[in-house]
């Protein structure tokens, strides 16, 4: 007798992409329709796709989905929520996108608490305009806009996005993943899974960074490029559940007067 | 019955946009329209509606942008320079199809400029600072009342068009109070089901996007549709007043504020037996071109005023079918009113 162990999810529409060899969109992709299946949300999904090279991931999840302009997808997830407060929204963001346009509607819809899941793809390089330097590309790093390499003296330091909105009140669970290998990938699926369980159950924003592959861009072949974010990326953005207050992680800076956020609003229902 | 109550301008607006059936609000402060976000921020929770102080104009914007999306009718507002960082989400909003509704209550530029009231974003709001073909609904009222109708009116032309439609106010406009009966509390609300986000149930996923890449023409296609969308306004929705300008051999030309002043000018000309009247467009855009060619018809000598250096005034002579000789122009930049003594004599010199 034969039984069915794998197949492609529902909410994945049975479509090409148009992601490059290597890539990790098409990974992260399939994980949230993955669990779009798995939590039975389908139907109440949005999902806000950025300007980058997943501005078309509505193409690709079966979802309602919304484009954004560059950098906008919080403060639009923020409409779309606080009018369908019963509904899941995914605010999907690159780099460029979340800290550089986008940095200012990052922190402010984080800092508020919208009750939405932003997916963050860190992969150090504007992907969409051929490889410009990103706020998260790191010191040294050639790309078309840093031609002798990223010089922090002058361009700044890569930001890292988990650790600045860890100081944060408001949000309820912020992590960082990698999807540079199997190991990894299930380890970023069940992140993306509790972010989006966190939702369902109204218990805050989440975070989930998820660093990724941009062989294209960087120059190098895809396995080349999965083990650049291993042994390159992954020192500076090191992977750890920064926050998770539902299941009792709190950083200190997250509970001034001993109350978390999470508490108050848990206290507040 | 004497219905009629008294309220700042700003705040007749907000509570128009409820009655319309507004209960989504995003804005970022600036002067000389605080009372607006003040009164939505008061308001909206007894309606059990959301107001929310974005971080940014352009945060603010995006907000509305999610919210229409999402199916709601909802509202921001702001000032001149805070309407230029806006622009950026009118036109995807434009290139998305999704309506919202705008209120401008312009203040002196350019830059940061003043606080006093002022026209200089005629061009800005009619023409467009956004990027790409676009069009926007651009209402201009000149009471409170009208500030207070014209609200309503904007809701439904953006929910008809799904576009944006915007208030053109001043400083001035916004911070006067006058006596007004509140528009009627709006019933229905037109259904959006067959296009606004509201989660697939029972169907497959639909988007909202303004990136339109295949097939190959399919923006040339988007735009052709929104030209024709944009021509079917401007047949159906111009609106302009015409004061005494039946038997008028001059016409003043003005909006808004400019238009109150040129008011009294008239009443005082008229005293002296000078044929004068007044043309006041309401929608900017669409402009009343039509109404316009018939009024100056009839008329010798147009008069354009303005709180600018001449903006409408392109509108008046490309639409009047007057020569350049017989438009004159008279404008306040920077938060300055015209002057009556100043209208009237240029009125008389051209007697």
């Amino acid at each position: 007798m034969s039984k069915l162990i794998y197949t492609k999810p529902e909410a994945l529409r049975p479509v090409k992409t148009h992601y490059c060899p290597g890539c990790g969109h098409g990974i992260v992709h399939k994980l949230i329709a993955q669990i779009i299946d798995e939590l039975g949300i389908r139907e109440d999904t949005l999902l806000v796709a950025p300007v980058g090279c997943a501005v078309l991931a509505y193409n690709y999840i079966d979802v309602d989905g919304l484009e954004s302009a560059h950098g906008r997808a919080p403060a639009i997830s923020t409409g779309l929520k606080r009018v369908h407060k019963d509904k899941i929204v995914i605010c999907y963001q690159g780099d460029g996108d979340l800290l550089a346009i986008g940095a200012a509607e990052t922190i402010h819809a984080a800092n508020r608490g919208e009750d939405i899941t932003v997916i963050f793809i860190n992969n150090a390089i504007y992907g969409m305009t051929g490889g410009q330097m990103a706020p998260t590309s790191l010191e040294g790093q050639v790309t078309k806009t840093t031609p002798k390499g990223r010089d922090a003296s002058e361009v700044g330091y890569p930001i890292r996005a988990c650790e600045m909105l860890n100081t944060l009140v408001a949000p309820v669970y912020i992590e960082r993943c990698a999807v540079y290998d199997v190991p990894h990938i299930n380890k970023t699926k069940a992140a993306i899974r509790k972010a989006l369980r966190y939702q369902k159950e109204g218990k805050g924003y989440s975070f989930v960074e998820i660093l990724s592959m941009c062989p294209t861009n960087w120059g190098v072949d895809p396995v080349k490029g999965a083990e650049w974010v291993k042994e390159a990326m992954e020192s500076y953005y090191p992977l750890a559940v920064f926050r998770d207050i539902p299941a009792g992680k709190v950083p200190e800076l997250a509970a001034p007067e001993g109350t978390s956020a999470y508490e108050r609003r848990e206290e507040a229902r | 019955m004497n219905d009629k109550i008294l309220m700042k301008g700003n705040e007749a607006i907000g509570e128009a946009a409820i009655l319309a059936g507004c209960r989504h609000y995003f804005a970022y402060p600036i002067t000389p329209q605080n009372e607006i976000p003040a009164y939505m921020a008061l308001r909206l929770p007894e309606v059990e509606g959301t107001f929310l102080q974005a971080e940014s104009e352009v945060a603010a914007i995006n907000m509305v942008f999610g919210a229409s999306a999402a199916g709601a009718r909802v509202m921001t507002s702001s000032s001149s320079p805070g309407i230029a960082l806006k622009q950026e989400g009118f036109s995807y909003l434009a290139g998305a199809e999704l309506p919202a509704v705008v209120v401008n209550m312009m203040r002196g530029g350019p830059g940061l400029g003043n606080i006093s009231g002022s026209q200089g974003d005629y061009h800005q709001a009619t023409r467009g600072g956004g990027n790409g073909d676009y069009k926007t609904i651009v209402l201009a009222p000149g009471t409170v009342q009208e500030l207070a109708d014209l609200t309503i009116k904007a809701f439904e032309l953006a929910d008809k068009y799904r576009m944006v439609a915007m208030i053109l106010g001043d400083g001035y406009l916004g911070q006067m109070s006058e006596p007004l009966t509140l528009p009627k509390a709006v019933q229905n609300i037109p259904s959006k089901a067959d296009w606004a986000l509201t989660g697939p149930k029972g169907r497959a996923g639909r988007s909202i996007a303004s990136l339109r890449l295949a097939p190959d023409d399919a923006l040339y296609q988007h735009n052709m549709h929104l030209a024709e969308k944009y021509a079917q306004v401007e047949a159906a929705e111009t609106m302009a007043e015409s004061y005494l300008c039946d038997d008028a051999d001059i016409v003043l030309c003005a909006y808004g504020t400019s238009a109150r002043i040129c008011r009294k000018a008239i009443k005082k000309l008229r005293s002296e037996g000078i044929k004068v009247g007044l043309f006041r467009p309401i929608s900017l855009w669409p402009f009343p071109k039509k109404e316009l060619a018939k009024v100056a018809s009839g008329a010798k000598k147009l008069l354009t005023v303005e709180m600018s250096l001449g903006q409408m005034l392109d509108d008046i002579r490309l639409h009047s079918g007057k020569i350049p000789s017989e438009v004159d122009f008279y404008g306040t930049p920077g938060g300055a009113l015209p002057k009556i003594e100043t209208i009237i004599e240029k009125v008389r010199s051209y007697v």
